[in-house]
């Protein structure tokens, strides 16, 4: 069979040119692990992980349950930041999981534990329930008795301007890291906080939305808008970059009459 | 009362505080800062009518502002229907107790009952 032979040249450029095989890296994972019915406190236990560069938080406590304690709770499910299951506190700050390389935390160590401000069902994974009753109660769709589905409707208008009111807005994904670090949240159980409030106003925003009023009733209770301190760290946690304390503000504006 | 209304008073009374207290400090400044504090001069005050009137109203919006930031404060705190009530219930009467304590010092001093 013939061969060819590469020029010895060409050979050591293509040496020089091949990807660097990135050694894997060993932190250390600090995994909080609660039961809330069993104990108060959580317990930390360290796993010693081996990581390449691209290796996100996700997927090294997915090494832990696959090779070394298949106990660990966690929710996640689409692994690319768009379903918002997988939030949780890592190296003290809420962030997706599956959104976080461990490169980018520069630490030897990091430590995952659950969401602030939300009661644990264990470990990491947390319950969404209030939640998710809070986003239902601000009636997240269009209120619109003309819809335009019915025969002899047109579509609604919407020209870029007006969807540029409430784009950003609606590419919150339910992760509930903006409620997480809402210090509000910490103290006030029944606030709506800023993932509710967002979704508020990214409705009543929408120039085909005829529900503003029954929305700003909604969130003008004692425990709704106004209990906002506009600390802003709900828009500096957020993942998809949405901006809920500028919404709140935003919202507040309707309710002192100005806009729409 | 709606949330909205009473966070609108509560803006309001701050902005209108924010003034008067700036005139009554100006006042101050009007003479020699610490002789516009002895007895006499303080005295002067309530007995000028529009200066008491301007305390009276400085009272007031204080009073409301302030009690009414305490209310969000222990709303904040702590939760519960019954704990909420006392707090809104609370904060009115001790508004009110205020205002009428304050009220009786500058119409005492006004007519000239020390
Ligand atoms: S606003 Fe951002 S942080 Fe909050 S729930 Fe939506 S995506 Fe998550
Ligand atoms: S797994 Fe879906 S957002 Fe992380």
């Amino acid at each position: 069979m013939a061969t060819v032979e590469v020029p010895k040249e060409e050979k050591d450029a293509h040496a020089a040119s091949a990807p660097q095989q990135s050694e894997p890296k060993t932190i250390t994972l600090r995994i909080a692990r609660i039961n809330p019915s069993e104990q108060h406190e959580p317990k930390f236990e360290e796993f010693k992980i081996p990581v390449q560069k691209w290796t996100t938080v996700l997927e090294a406590i997915l090494f832990v349950k696959q090779n070394l304690d298949h106990s660990v709770a966690v929710r996640y499910s689409c692994r690319q930041a768009s379903c918002g299951s997988c939030g949780m506190k890592i190296n003290g700050k809420p962030r997706l999981a599956c959104y976080t390389k461990i490169s980018e935390l520069d630490s030897p160590v990091i430590t995952v534990e659950p969401m602030n401000n939300f009661p644990i069902i264990r470990d990491l994974a947390v319950d969404f329930k209030q939640m998710f009753a809070t986003h239902k109660r601000m009636k997240p769709f269009v209120i619109n008795e003309e819809s335009e589905v019915k025969p002899g409707t047109k579509e609604f208008v919407q020209k870029p301007e007006d969807l540029e009111k409430f784009l950003q807005f609606s590419y919150c994904i339910k992760c509930g890291l903006c409620n997480s670090a809402c210090p509000t949240m910490s103290t006030d159980k029944s606030f709506i906080g800023p993932q509710g409030l967002a979704q508020a106003y990214r409705y009543t925003a929408d120039n085909r939305d005829k529900g503003k009023n029954e929305r700003l009733k909604i969130v003008d209770e004692s425990h709704g808008i106004w209990r906002c301190h506009f600390a802003g760290s709900c828009s500096y946690v957020c993942p998809k970059g949405v901006d809920p304390a500028m919404a709140i503000q935003l919202l507040r504006g309707y309710l002192l009459g100005f806009g729409k | 009362m709606r949330e909205s209304i009473i966070m609108k008073i509560h803006y309001g009374t701050a902005l209108g505080a924010v003034a008067l207290v700036a005139v009554h400090i100006l006042m101050r400044l009007s003479q020699n800062f610490s002789d516009s504090l002895s007895y006499k001069n303080v005295l002067v005050n309530y007995h000028l009518l529009p200066y008491a009137l301007m305390l009276e109203v400085i009272l007031v919006l204080l009073s409301v502002h302030g009690f009414n930031g305490l209310r969000v404060i222990l709303l904040e705190l702590k939760q519960g229907r019954s704990y909420e009530r006392a707090i809104n219930y609370g904060s009115i009467a001790a508004m009110a107790v205020l205002i009428a304590y304050g009220s009786r010092t500058i119409l005492m001093a006004g007519m000239g009952v020390s």
